[in-house]
């Protein structure tokens, strides 16, 4: 590969980001138009990869490695599999979507707010991208600045907490999983290479201490409960592009984390905490979806269903089965583009109401129709209805979880009926009935907005009906990271490919 | 596969997009497209039907839907004899019922919106019945639940009918939840949710069981039960049958059309479409008729007291619904899918016709405001006339041959629950007749007794509205002439043409004891009328009287045995609370927030605290350091 196209997924952003700096900070327009093309060159830098990635092999592809600190073996080494190649295309499409909610409601230091957004797309690409440790912990923790500025310097009233609380989750978390990196750097044969880390034979006590470790950082991203609840108090605070963000990419970093790291490096591990993960998951399903009930914030209430939907991709993931893994990546996905679409939307009418109170709206539906028929589809593929996209996810976790342990399938599927509960409720209170005083003359959704929101309706639609066209980036990953946990095949080499290739 | 066929779905499905994104430009003109759109698709319904009768299976994929690992779903049309009769009833019914809302929704807001609706419930219904799978037909399942949930809201500005619509969507996920279930173990035990694979293996785990809550049960049977789950949500039988009536709020061409004579009848479809592995379970098929029998009884007697008209059609269809389980339970598909058939069109007819009726009464729905509608809606009175005649079992009509059959069916099945099932049904029959005669008495005999206004601008309805119920009429007489028993000449065409998939229950029995319950079960529907009419024309200050007589038996009925309170106050009201009251605040902020902001408010305390020895004296500075280096000197010398 002559390009290095993943650096420069990585860097195009940032150095977009800064070239903003160029303009005088009063030509507000000219930024955002700017921002968008970064934006927009970004998601068109992603067709290349999309379209020449080959399905067919496990081994990571558009590869780039140079040693970068020689003595402590660190290299600047990219690539992506299966199992990350998707998340780019969705960080690249969420941030776009980003830069078009901000458009007006961002009315206060509009310079560096972009600046932070593209800042945060170069970090998040990379933490895609690296497949070395000491570099994904770099740009692991370089995605917090941006998004602790953005939440703390566009939030709402309460920010100083709720990012005090995000900051202090993550970090807690992130520095566990740094001893845990140095701990695996010694033991592993002085290596941050994830390929080479995973297949060496640890022991189960030094395999057990390290999950733990990373459990700490990846499961307070997720999040899973109990270390959930910084979640509803940062997306409160959060602008709109900051909760479309964090519910959209932000979070998949956990699950990501377990699939890249925990899994194929700790398998005996994991297997052995295969339970404990499970019965958490099924926790967090069933509590994140009864608590939405109590729920009288809007942003609050879609912030603990994701703690519910989250639930669910760790659920399949550690179902440790091809269906629970494959629906656990796809619903990572899902949720991202169906949770994002949410927050955009509440982003689009907070715009004109002013208000997350659930029980100032009502009649919506009367005065936004386009907007309530948007929302309803959103809804509709939160509650997992067939023909969206959500459905597709629950269905595969679901029967992943059922083949694994029948009771947490019986358990989770609870969350069908709780999550159309919490869910209607909340359209019902905001759409229906008779139009509430203050929800008189709203305007309606400009082209700039419907053109927001409509590249979500297509992608619920498309994963739902034609789920194949993401799952085939899947199966032969999934089949060699299943390989890897079960203690089959070695990293690197031919490793048997029957449990994965699909007919 | 011919594209005549592919056509039936998606014209409907074209017709809901495009009228949904352009309707409101065509104004009064919405409903051309979607009534164009739902008669091609009969056309093309009739000709699959002649197809099929020709021999001509059709079961193909379209593509695959969802492959991982080793599961392989695929879109695909499975056309038999079950799916022909089913596309017929589908799609006749929805033309008739599209035809009417012409008149019946005139002027309404959302005029569009509501042909968007009915084309997409179409849709939705025949991709459920022409799936080749299980996860196809739960996707038409889901699909129909979505159409029902916007069609009863469709009014949505009215707090009961989108309380209604709600609780519609909800209640039917407590059935998909055993349903759902149910397919994860069909696919763990088969590894295909096709029915041809699952069917033609379905032998194979007969005699296997599946350990269950530390026990054994049989694995056949936890599975018909959890399909069984999804269909006694979605046909509305107990314990889920609490959505049903309050569907009503929906506009009435919907409660013809969704709640009387297609959606709700697709948890027989399922069971029907299922029967080789219902016939593995016969405790399944036994609970099925006991379920059925129950609730036929349980919904007709709630339907003796009700007072609006609508109410009183839908609980007499959960009664009906019940009816088809029963056969289904008891072993008789074909019988329980013919009485599918004849009661989609007597039941369609009564539905409109109550349309019809609250056309002409402006919106009227309390049958203590109607009486002596006779002579000004002659034609809905005559319809109305001969769906109530054919629901009650009158010789000749539809309604009689399928009810009979069923009767039989359970009196001479060798099941435990068959004879029960039978004396319930023909108590339930005589119930039948009697509330059908009370709707149609009070309706329309006797003194008007609205208000003026109402009695001034009473009128028949026009032809638009009209015409559907004549020919829906005519289903009403005729649809049973499709299946008349041997005992009075006929050849019993219906089960023969569905044998194939259904299979038919060989009974023996006695041309006497075959025509004494016949004499049994239309003695019962003549009871029936015969009461009410003694009641309601003959003595009408008697119903008064046994109300106040039976007191309590009638508040009791008034309100439905109180399921919804209870379930509201076992359920619903409890779940809130304890989401409010336990999860939120104790656990969410004292617990898990009381650590997290606890551990840095304990260090500030602290560091607090600590901050004092700071104090810039540096005689206490002094007194430190000294106190330190003793206490040095004392751990070396204790170490030493």
């Amino acid at each position: 590969m002559s390009i290095p196209l993943l650096s420069t997924l990585i860097f195009f952003p940032i150095l977009g980001g800064l070239s903003l700096l160029i303009v005088p900070r009063q030509q507000t327009a000219t930024i955002k138009i700017m921002a968008l093309i970064v934006s927009l060159i970004e998601f068109a830098l992603c067709a290349p990869i999309f379209l020449l990635f080959d399905k067919t092999t496990f081994a990571m592809q558009f590869v780039e490695v140079h040693p970068w600190i020689k003595a402590l073996h660190i290299n600047y080494a990219l690539g992506i599999d299966g199992i990350s190649v998707l998340f780019l295309l969705l960080t690249a499409l969420i941030i776009v979507l980003s830069i078009l909610v901000s458009w007006q409601s961002i009315t206060t230091k509009v310079q560096e707010f972009f600046i932070s957004l593209l800042l945060l797309e170069g970090a998040m690409m990379g933490v895609f991208c690296a497949t070395d440790f000491f570099l994904f912990y770099i740009f692991w923790e370089a995605m917090l600045i941006p998004m602790f500025l953005i939440i703390g310097v566009w939030g709402g009233p309460n920010r100083i907490y709720a990012t005090v609380k995000f900051f202090l989750f993550t970090l807690v978390g992130s520095l566990l999983m740094l001893v845990g990196v140095i701990l695996l750097y010694q033991n592993g044969g002085h290596t941050f290479d994830i390929l080479k880390l995973a297949g060496q034979p640890y022991s189960l006590k030094l395999q057990l201490i390290l999950f733990w470790a990373f459990f700490a950082a990846f499961a307070v991203k997720v999040p899973m409960w109990p270390v959930h609840t910084w979640l509803p108090d940062a997306h409160t605070e959060a602008p709109a592009a900051g909760s479309v963000i964090l519910a959209g990419v932000l979070i998949k970093m956990g699950a990501y984390g377990f699939l890249r790291f925990s899994l194929p490096i700790l398998p005996d591990a994991t297997r052995e905490m295969m339970l404990p993960m499970l019965v958490l998951s099924v926790i967090a399903i069933v509590y994140g979806a009864i608590i939405c009930l109590a729920q009288t914030d809007l942003k609050r209430l879609i912030a603990y269903s994701s703690v519910s939907h989250m639930g669910f991709v760790t659920l399949g993931m550690f179902a440790l089965n091809q269906h629970g893994l494959e629906g656990a990546i796809l619903q990572m996905i899902n949720h991202g583009v169906v949770t994002g679409a949410l927050f955009l939307a509440i982003g689009m009418v907070y715009e004109r109401t002013h208000t997350r109170e659930i029980t100032a709206y009502g009649g919506l539906a009367t005065t936004m129709p386009v907007f309530a028929g948007f929302f309803l589809l959103f809804t509709l593929a939160a509650v997992g209805l067939p023909g969206t996209n959500g459905f597709i996810g629950e269905f595969l976790i679901l029967l992943g979880s059922f083949e694994r342990a029948p009771w947490t399938a019986v358990v989770a599927a609870s969350g069908l009926i709780l999550g159309a509960w919490y869910m209607l409720w909340l359209y019902q209170r905001i759409f229906f009935n008779e139009v509430n005083e203050a929800m008189h003359g709203l305007k309606p959704l400009d082209l700039r907005e419907i053109l927001t929101l409509l590249p979500m309706v297509l992608l619920i639609f498309w994963i739902g009906l034609y789920p194949n066209a993401l799952l085939g980036f899947l199966h032969v990953s999934v089949g060699h990271l299943l390989d890897q946990v079960n203690g089959l095949g070695l990293a690197g080499q031919a490793a048997p490919l029957t449990l994965a290739l699909h007919p | 596969m011919p594209a005549s066929l592919l056509a039936i779905p998606l014209l409907p499905l074209a017709s809901f997009v495009l009228t949904l994104l352009l309707g409101k430009r065509w104004g009064t003109r919405a409903h051309w497209l979607p009534i164009i759109t739902v008669l091609l698709s009969f056309c093309c319904a009739l000709a699959a039907f002649f197809r099929v009768r020709s021999g001509e299976i059709v079961n193909q994929d379209l593509y695959t839907w969802i492959a991982s690992g080793n599961l392989t779903v695929s879109v695909g049309f499975l056309v038999d004899q079950l799916t022909s009769v089913m596309l017929i009833v589908v799609t006749s019914v929805s033309s008739l019922v599209h035809i009417y809302s012409v008149g019946y929704m005139k002027g309404e807001d959302g005029y569009y919106r509501f042909f968007a609706y009915l084309s997409l419930f179409t849709f939705s219904m025949l991709m459920l019945v022409l799936g080749n799978n299980f996860l196809q037909l739960f996707f038409g399942w889901e699909a129909v639940g979505l159409s029902s949930y916007l069609l009863i809201g469709f009014y949505y500005q009215k707090q009961s009918a989108s309380d209604a619509g709600k609780k519609a969507f909800i209640v039917n996920r407590f059935g998909d939840f055993g349903f759902i279930l149910g397919l994860f173990l069909i696919f763990t035990q088969f590894g295909s949710l096709h029915y041809h694979e699952v069917f033609s293996r379905v032998d194979g785990i007969a005699g296997q069981t599946v350990s269950l809550f530390g026990g054994q049960a049989s694995l056949a049977t936890v599975i018909a039960l959890l399909l069984f789950c999804g269909a006694i949500g979605k046909s509305a039988q107990i314990p889920l049958h609490v959505w049903l009536p309050d569907a009503m709020e929906g506009p009435t061409p919907v409660s013809a059309l969704i709640h009387a004579a297609t959606m709700v009848t697709a948890g027989v479809f399922l069971v029907a479409r299922c029967n080789p592995i219902f016939e593995l379970s016969h405790f399944a098929l036994n609970l099925i008729t006991v379920l059925g029998a129950i609730t036929a009884l349980f919904a007709a007697t709630i339907a003796l007291v009700q007072t609006d008209i609508k109410r009183v059609v839908a609980y007499s269809t959960v009664s009906q619904l019940a009816y088809m389980f029963i056969g289904c339970g008891v072993g008789a598909y074909s019988a329980g899918i013919f009485h599918l058939f004849t009661h989609a069109f007597f039941k369609a007819l009564l539905f409109l016709g109550c349309g019809s009726v609250i056309l002409g009464m402006h919106h009227e729905q309390d049958v203590r405001s109607m009486g002596g509608l006779k002579d000004k809606m002659p034609i809905t009175y005559w319809t109305f006339l001969l769906a109530s005649l054919s629901i009650s079992g009158v010789p000749g009509l539809a309604g009689f041959f399928s009810k009979d059959e069923i009767l039989l069916m359970a009196f001479n099945t060798e099941l435990g629950a068959g004879k029960f099932a039978w004396a319930i049904g023909v108590l339930v029959a005589f119930m039948t007749a009697f509330y059908s005669f009370r709707l149609f008495f009070l309706i329309f005999h006797g003194e008007f007794r609205g208000t003026d206004h109402q009695r001034d601008h009473l009128h028949e309805s026009p032809a638009v509205v009209t015409l559907p119920l004549i020919l829906l009429a005519v289903g009403a007489v005729g649809a049973g002439w499709f299946g008349v028993p041997k005992i009075i000449g006929g050849d019993n065409h219906w089960a023969h043409f569905l044998e194939p998939v259904l299979g038919h229950p060989h009974v023996h029995v006695s041309g006497l004891t075959e025509g004494l319950l016949m004499l049994g079960s239309i003695l019962a529907g003549v009871c029936g009328i015969g009461l009410a009419f003694y009641m309601y024309r003959l003595k009408p200050h008697l119903p008064a009287i046994v109300a106040e007589r039976l007191a309590f038996c009638h508040r009791l009925l008034l309100n439905k045995y109180y399921i919804d309170e209870i379930y509201i106050g076992g359920i619903v009201k409890p779940t809130l609370a304890f989401s409010r009251g336990v999860l939120l605040r104790v656990v969410d902020l004292a617990c898990i927030d009381g650590v997290v902001n606890g551990v840095p408010r304990a260090i500030g305390v602290f560091s607090e605290k600590l901050r004092l020895i700071q104090d810039g004296q540096v005689s206490h500075y002094l007194a430190w350091m000294g106190g330190g280096a003793v206490a040095l000197v004392v751990v070396l010398l204790v170490s030493i």
